[in-house]
């Protein structure tokens, strides 16, 4: 779980670890019910209706403007997004 | 109860003005509060819109397929003049509702309304992030059935398929990934219409499963569903997966109930009713007011038969493998670096503060659902179960494609049961999953399906009446032909669906008020307009 919670970026408390152990272990129980199907020889469905994503031209096109992009943005800096440091000092 | 199209007619005639209707429907959402179907009501700018639409009609300009007509819009669209909340905390400053996202630009289907004339009335509730059946998963406060209080109205989109059934609005715009347009539809008594996968452009909606989500309408009929649909349908570049297939338009192909030789093409159409949507678990009440629907058709001279859908049963687990791997990965955008909930971490570290907002705005079913996809798609699971589900789901579309070898349509209940109390599904996950056994599967083929009213429960001392929804399933891109047969059926079943819901305005059929007559008068209290 723990391993399953980090993977999610997901911080969870110990009451929570256990609440979703258990719901987790009831559905997985229940999709293994899958397992009674052959699928052998069945070609994963990956897209629907349509054959091939569409290409466009490579130009430019309008975008959000640097105000917009950060009028929602929870920390700002020096005109882009604050974050905490993550990059090892060399 | 006026229909949207009879009163757009009205507003591009002058008999009423859009304003005057506008502030008929914040009245009438204001005396609904209690239903929880709206997150943000758009009282400024949707009164801005209707003013617009009015000056526009008296400079003699044309007007839009939905001109001044009310509409919600789910809370997990984009609008440029509303917040977006998507149901959750996450997009809120400090996990209040009145500080949610507000998105820089209008999903198309928004876009679209616009260029219909429509107003757009608010945002509507919804289980968080499209995850949920019932509309309880709502961070704010959950949706309540307007035909009883007591239950839900169905989930994800039930505030939306409310604000049409209490006639708070005349249309909505709904997200369907498993059902969450059809069994709100079915259980508030509405219809509601699943399009084809790629029908519908998903620019501008949040994204909860790239290969499954569709937007949709709810109506109080399959002509006004018909009408918002053909208003919002067709390719989109900016949506990768937007079908350029030609649109036909599906309004003009409608049977009138006025005219009953306008059904004449549909005598003969091959309905086929699938043996493993009547099995156990199937509630009688259900049962019985669809097969009722099935020997209407017939006795109106459909060809009925049989058909086999094998794989069905494997639908729930199929879905709840990869709805929720897809939703781990889309999710994976709300981490409090660009938009929404930030919770510092006190390590001061980034996937720190990643796991701490996630953790602290996410409610509990959006977590479960992002802990089980991640877990399907971690390596040493990935084969066992991402990929089996998507063999499967191969398997359950060829279902389909066989049983269209032999019929025009399917039919089968939208639900196995009516609506439940709020409350009663909520004691483990895999209760509220299996109530989507019966609209799963046509999410997982990407195939279109509307549900609509066919029956009630029998109303009893304890139990108001409650309605039942059919649903009807039919080939890729077939909506034209499926919405004449829906309509078709919807004349055939007429008198079995005529209960008022009681929680219902009266956005009313005699509308009065002229703007010739009263300029300065704006105000709700005119002859005709009711609320309640």
């Amino acid at each position: 779980m723990e391993h399953v919670a980090r993977l999610a970026r997901l911080a969870l408390d110990e009451a929570e670890v256990e609440a979703l152990r258990g719901d987790l272990e009831q559905i997985l129980d229940y999709v293994a019910k899958l397992s009674e199907l052959d699928t052998e020889s069945v070609a994963p469905l990956t897209h629907l209706h349509v054959a091939a994503a569409p290409l466009r031209p490579d130009l430019e096109q309008p975008g959000l403007s640097q105000a917009q992009a950060l009028a929602e943005a929870p920390r700002q800096s020096h005109g882009g997004f604050a974050v905490p440091r993550f990059v090892e000092q060399a | 109860m006026i229909s949207a199209r009879e009163l757009q007619a009205q507003i591009c005639d002058g008999g009423v003005s859009a304003e005057a209707v506008c502030q008929q429907a914040l009245s009438a959402i204001a005396q609904a509060d209690g239903l929880g179907a709206f997150l943000y009501v758009a009282t400024e700018s949707a009164l801005a819109q209707a003013r617009a639409i009015d000056q526009k009609r008296k400079a003699g300009e044309p007007l839009g397929p939905l001109a001044g007509v009310p509409v919600g819009v789910k809370d997990l669209l984009t609008t440029r003049d509303a917040p977006t909340s998507c149901g959750s905390r996450m997009l809120t400053r400090d996990n209040r509702l009145e500080t949610a996202w507000r998105a820089p630009y209008d999903a198309a289907v928004v876009e679209r309304l616009r260029a219909s004339d429509a107003v757009i009335i608010g945002k509507t509730n919804l289980d968080e992030f499209a995850m949920g059946s019932s509309s309880e998963n709502s961070a704010f406060f959950p949706v309540r059935n307007p035909w009883d209080p007591s239950r839900a109205p169905g989930g994800s989109s039930g505030g939306s398929a409310v604000s049409v059934a209490a006639a708070l609005c005349p249309l909505a715009l709904g997200t369907d990934t498993g059902g969450s347009i059809r069994q709100p539809a079915a259980f508030c008594g509405v219809v509601g219409l699943k399009p084809s996968y790629g029908r519908v452009s998903r620019y501008g909606l949040v994204a909860f499963a790239s290969s499954l989500d569709v937007i949709g309408p709810f109506a109080r009929d399959v002509r006004d569903a018909a009408r918002l649909f053909d208003s919002i349908a067709g390719h989109d570049p900016r949506d990768s997966t937007s079908s350029e297939l030609a649109y036909e338009p599906t309004e003009a192909a409608l049977g009138d109930a006025a005219n009953e030789q306008s059904y004449a093409a549909l005598k003969g159409l091959r309905v086929g009713i699938p043996e493993e949507y009547f099995q156990a678990g199937l509630d009688t009440e259900v049962e019985q007011s669809v097969r009722e629907a099935v020997r209407r058709l017939a006795a109106a001279g459909a060809v009925l038969s049989k058909v086999s859908l094998p794989h069905t049963s494997y639908g729930v687990a199929t879905y709840y493998l990869l709805a929720t791997a897809e939703a781990s990965s889309n999710l994976a955008r709300f981490d409090g670096v660009r938009f929404g909930l930030r919770r510092e971490s006190p390590s001061a570290d980034l996937i720190a503060q990643y796991a701490e907002t996630r953790g602290g705005g996410f409610g509990r079913e959006v977590k479960r659902r992002i802990m089980l996809g991640t877990y399907a798609l971690s390596t040493g699971y990935y084969d066992a179960y991402y990929k089996k589900a998507q063999q499967v789901r191969a398997l359950i579309l060829a279902d389909f494609d066989a049983a269209f070898q032999e019929v025009d349509v399917l039919l089968t209940p939208t639900t196995p049961s009516p609506a439940f109390r709020l409350g009663e599904k909520l004691k483990d996950p895999l209760t509220m999953y299996l109530a989507d056994v019966y609209t799963l599967p046509a999410s997982l083929a990407g195939l279109p399906a509307i549900s609509l009213p066919c029956g009630f429960t029998k109303a009893t001392d304890a139990q108001p009446a409650l309605p039942i929804g059919v649903q009807l399933i039919g080939p890729a891109f077939s909506e034209r032909r499926l919405l004449g047969a829906a309509s078709w059926l919807e004349h055939l079943v007429a008198d079995q669906v005529s209960l008022s819901c009681p929680g219902a305005s009266a956005l009313s059929t005699n509308l009065k008020a002229t703007p010739e007559q009263a300029p300065h008068q704006h105000s709700p209290q005119v002859s005709g307009l009711g609320v309640g």
